[in-house]
């Protein structure tokens, strides 16, 4: 902070802190990481969108959606909307928790961030997982 | 000497130029959110890799097609009031504010009818 230019005469005024300056904790990573996922869910409404209309148009339109959704690339972007559902799920119900004055305490706070994150993961995995189990018993 | 409160003067003054009704809706659909959320992950695996057939049957079954439905209302309401906060707390341009929070609601609308839309082609 010391080296930002100040002009000629006058001393460096004192700065609140920025983003910058604090160093990154579980609470403040879960924080804007429910936000980001918030904002990545209401975009992917997209995809469910795109779904339910290829459903009522027919074969001709479904398939395309199924391959798209199968592409390698499709599989990242729904993992992807998985763990966001996951963890905004989870999180959300951290800070149901909050409203109602549970958990406050820092350490509180910080161990169920860990909770969360472990659980978004562990539970896109196994949503997955039981997606890829469920494929392959199904006739083709 | 003032007759006006502290209370009056700060009223409608925050980011949103409104009050908790905001916080409410979000609160409450969050919680509706929760079994429905479940239910959604649940039918979504239920029908994966499953042809287009699979889906309509799925959905002509009323309590399919009502939970559906409830999911994108829900979803979507929740969506714009935390997307509006997230405009109220980043977007600090008037005009900019303006069109973000209309292309907020704009993207929502049409979200809701072409799903809507799609679940009734569907059920019909």
């Amino acid at each position: 902070m010391a080296d930002i230019p100040h002009p000629q005469g006058t001393r460096p005024r004192p700065l609140s802190p920025y983003v910058s300056i604090y160093k990154w904790s579980v609470t403040m990573a879960t924080s804007i990481t429910h936000r980001i996922t918030g904002i990545g869910l209401y975009a992917g409404v997209v995809l469910i969108a795109w779904w339910l209309v290829a459903a009522s148009m027919g074969p001709e339109t479904y398939q395309p959606f199924l391959n798209a959704a199968a592409h390698p690339i499709g599989q990242i972007i729904l993992f992807g909307f998985t763990w966001a559902a996951a963890y905004h799920l989870f999180n959300g119900i951290r800070h149901l928790a909050w409203d109602i004055g549970y958990g406050f305490l820092p350490r509180d706070a910080m161990w169920s961030g860990v909770v969360v994150i472990a659980l978004s993961i562990l539970g896109a995995v196994a949503i997955f997982v039981w997606a890829y189990t469920m494929r392959m018993g199904a006739p083709q | 000497m003032k007759s006006e409160t502290p209370l009056h003067r700060v009223e409608g003054l925050g980011a949103a130029h409104s009050g908790t009704q905001h916080f409410w809706r979000e609160r409450i659909t969050a919680i509706a959110l929760i079994p429905l959320t479940i239910w959604f992950g649940f039918a979504v695996l239920a029908l994966v890799g499953g042809r287009e057939v699979d889906v309509l049957t799925f959905f002509q079954h009323p309590w399919n097609a009502g939970l559906m439905g409830l999911f994108i209302i829900v979803l979507l309401v929740h969506s714009t009031v935390g997307m509006q906060s997230v405009i109220d707390d980043y977007v600090q341009q008037p005009g900019l504010k303006v069109l973000s929070l209309l292309l907020n609601r704009g993207f929502a609308w049409l979200m809701g009818a072409t799903c809507l839309v799609a679940l009734l082609r569907i059920v019909s």
